[in-house]
């Protein structure tokens, strides 16, 4: 009895300890944000918040100066924003609909585009950069916001994970629709999608996380600041802190990272269940 | 796939172009574009090409650059790989273990992934920093001669350390859905059979988790070798001397930077057949794993 009352009290200081691990580095960032610049030269990474949180996010939020003198903080998060909407809108959509067609529809391709969707997930945008910029460039998509979302939407990971569930929907559902006269599209429309619902949430949440998070593409794709990402805000702070072009002005750079990652943390704690949803259904 | 189905001719066509059609002009043409490239060379303006071979595959693997980046890949997905891998399933059989906390140990544990590999690797450039640095100044006064600006060693088992720190949360994510998974009958019967929890753990648990652990393996290695490109660009870029370039950032620089298309192209083509195979084999076993 006392050996496993011990283990127990072993396990959670075990798992506190790995918590910790995750919180405290980001937490004294954020803490750190709230401080005068002064502070942190002088005394290192703060553990409790100062005083200067107003003025220090009204300034980065809304005006054209240090490390972003192009655009505002608001800006990017609002690209950052549209990206990541647009992003999981589109793939909820392109991929219900192609996964829609390959399980309920008998035609002659459907195996072949099947493996050309399938061929997405041997193409990381890593392998293609030079030429995927190309492409950009000639249909004149380079700062725009379809150039930052449409090519990203095709991958094949949302149509995997509606085809696994669409798999799972019950035969009867669509003898039933027939003899009640349902064509295709109304099947589609009135009767599988509302069914999916939970499902379509649950990508939906998901995708929106790797959106907001992309970095690689946006920073091939935009040279004009008014599309800058909020991921790319936090890489000129780097350019800027490391490469020495502006004083140090670490309470700035330590708002902008906060901003960087509050939206998808915040995502990830309100809707829990539904982003383990997404995430494990999905990609197995 | 279903028994009851749509006949019609044309309507399918109609529901999967839109993703073919984003497929064919933003994946398949630029990956032809990429092999097209990596046989040919241009001149510095790019006004004559000329079609040279196998010439940039092989001034690519000629190249000692290569080969270091080639290593420092291999080993720092071997170790990000074992280290997050192990650590989620640890902390995940850990929380599974726990009734009444096992809800706030999960979020707990779990919100790390929200954060983009970006953000992580500029929260560490700030930790690991020789001017203000916790970690870096902890890391000296163990007696390391901690330097990931000067010593390679340094930069790379900081890379590691950052990108296994990332990664763990996925994989916790996914090992701990799979112990919930775990029949209750299956972990009874077990707790009557074997009375050590280290044993039962190796010998029921741990087998029953094996779909998990190689889904994850897969993705952890994935992970590596493409992912931690934030990471990279956010702390070493590659310095120093080269010694932390992984093979998808060495692309990224040779070819977006460096303006070599022609070698970058190769080393796109190669790490394409790379990614071919892991994912023939992913294939091979999964098939045989659906009937365990």
């Amino acid at each position: 009895m006392k050996n496993t009352f011990r283990s127990k009290i072993f396990s959670h200081v075990i798992l506190i300890l790995a918590s910790l691990m995750f919180l405290l580095p980001v937490w004294v960032i954020v803490a750190s944000s709230t401080h005068l610049p002064e502070t942190i030269v002088n005394n290192g990474l703060q553990f409790f918040t100062g005083h200067n949180f107003i003025d220090t996010y009204k300034s980065i939020l809304f005006e054209h100066s240090g490390y972003t003198k192009n655009v505002t903080a608001f800006r990017m998060i609002l690209n950052s924003f549209i990206m990541a909407m647009g992003f999981a809108v589109g793939k909820v959509i392109i991929s219900s609909m192609a996964a829609y067609a390959i399980v309920y529809f008998r035609f002659k391709l459907a195996t072949f585009l099947f493996w050309v969707i399938f061929l997405t997930l041997l193409l990381p945008i890593q392998v293609r950069i030079v030429p995927s910029f190309e492409v950009l460039a000639d249909l004149n998509l380079l700062n725009s916001y379809t150039g930052l979302i449409v090519p990203l939407i095709a991958s094949a990971t949302g149509t995997f994970f509606f085809r696994q569930y669409f798999k799972s929907v019950p035969e009867e559902l669509l003898e039933a629709a027939k003899m009640d006269g349902a064509n295709s599209w109304n099947f589609f429309i009135d009767i599988l999608m509302p069914l999916s619902k939970t499902m379509s949430a649950a990508l939906f949440i998901v995708m929106f996380i790797v959106g907001w998070n992309q970095y690689l593409w946006p920073i091939m794709m935009t040279t004009d600041p008014q599309y800058s990402t909020i991921l790319l805000g936090i890489r000129e702070i780097y350019q800027s802190n490391f490469e020495g072009t502006y004083l140090p002005e670490f309470n700035r750079a330590f708002a902008l990272t906060t901003l960087a990652l509050i939206v998808p943390v915040l995502m990830v704690l309100f809707f829990q269940r539904l982003f383990v949803k997404g995430l494990v259904d999905g990609d197995k | 796939m279903k028994k009851v189905q749509f006949n019609n001719k044309f309507i399918p066509y109609l529901f999967v172009s839109p993703q073919i059609i984003i497929i064919l002009v933003f994946f398949i043409w630029p990956s032809i574009m990429a092999v097209y490239y990596s046989f040919v060379m241009q001149d510095a303006f790019g006004v004559s090409t000329q079609f040279v071979w196998f010439q940039n595959y092989k001034d690519a693997l000629m190249n000692s650059d290569y080969y270091s980046s080639f290593g420092f890949t291999l080993v720092f997905s071997t170790f990000v790989t074992l280290f997050s891998l192990s650590m989620g399933l640890f902390l995940a059989h850990k929380t599974n273990g726990m009734i009444k906390s096992r809800g706030i140990y999960r979020t707990l544990l779990m919100w790390p992934y929200a954060l983009a590999p970006a953000v992580v690797g500029l929260m560490a450039s700030f930790f690991f920093n020789q001017s203000h640095g916790d970690i870096y100044h902890f890391l000296n006064q163990l007696g390391w001669k901690f330097d990931p600006t000067s010593d390679p060693f340094s930069a790379q088992a900081m890379l590691v350390f950052i990108a296994s720190w990332k990664q763990i949360s996925v994989n916790f994510i996914f090992f701990l859905s799979g112990l919930q998974g775990i029949p209750k009958s299956v972990l009874e019967a077990s707790l009557i059979d074997c009375k050590s929890d280290t044993k039962r753990f190796w010998t029921i648990i741990f087998p029953l988790l094996a779909p998990t652990t190689f889904f994850l393996f897969i993705t952890n290695i994935t992970y590596s070798f493409f992912d931690t490109f934030g990471i990279i660009d956010t702390t070493t870029r590659g310095t120093p001397m080269g010694q932390t370039k992984t093979l998808a950032y060495k692309i990224y620089q040779d070819g977006f930077l460096g303006a070599d298309i022609g070698g970058s192209s190769a080393q796109s083509v190669i790490l394409m057949l790379f990614v071919l195979i892991i994912t023939i084999f992913q294939f091979k076993y999964l098939e045989k794993k659906v009937h365990y």
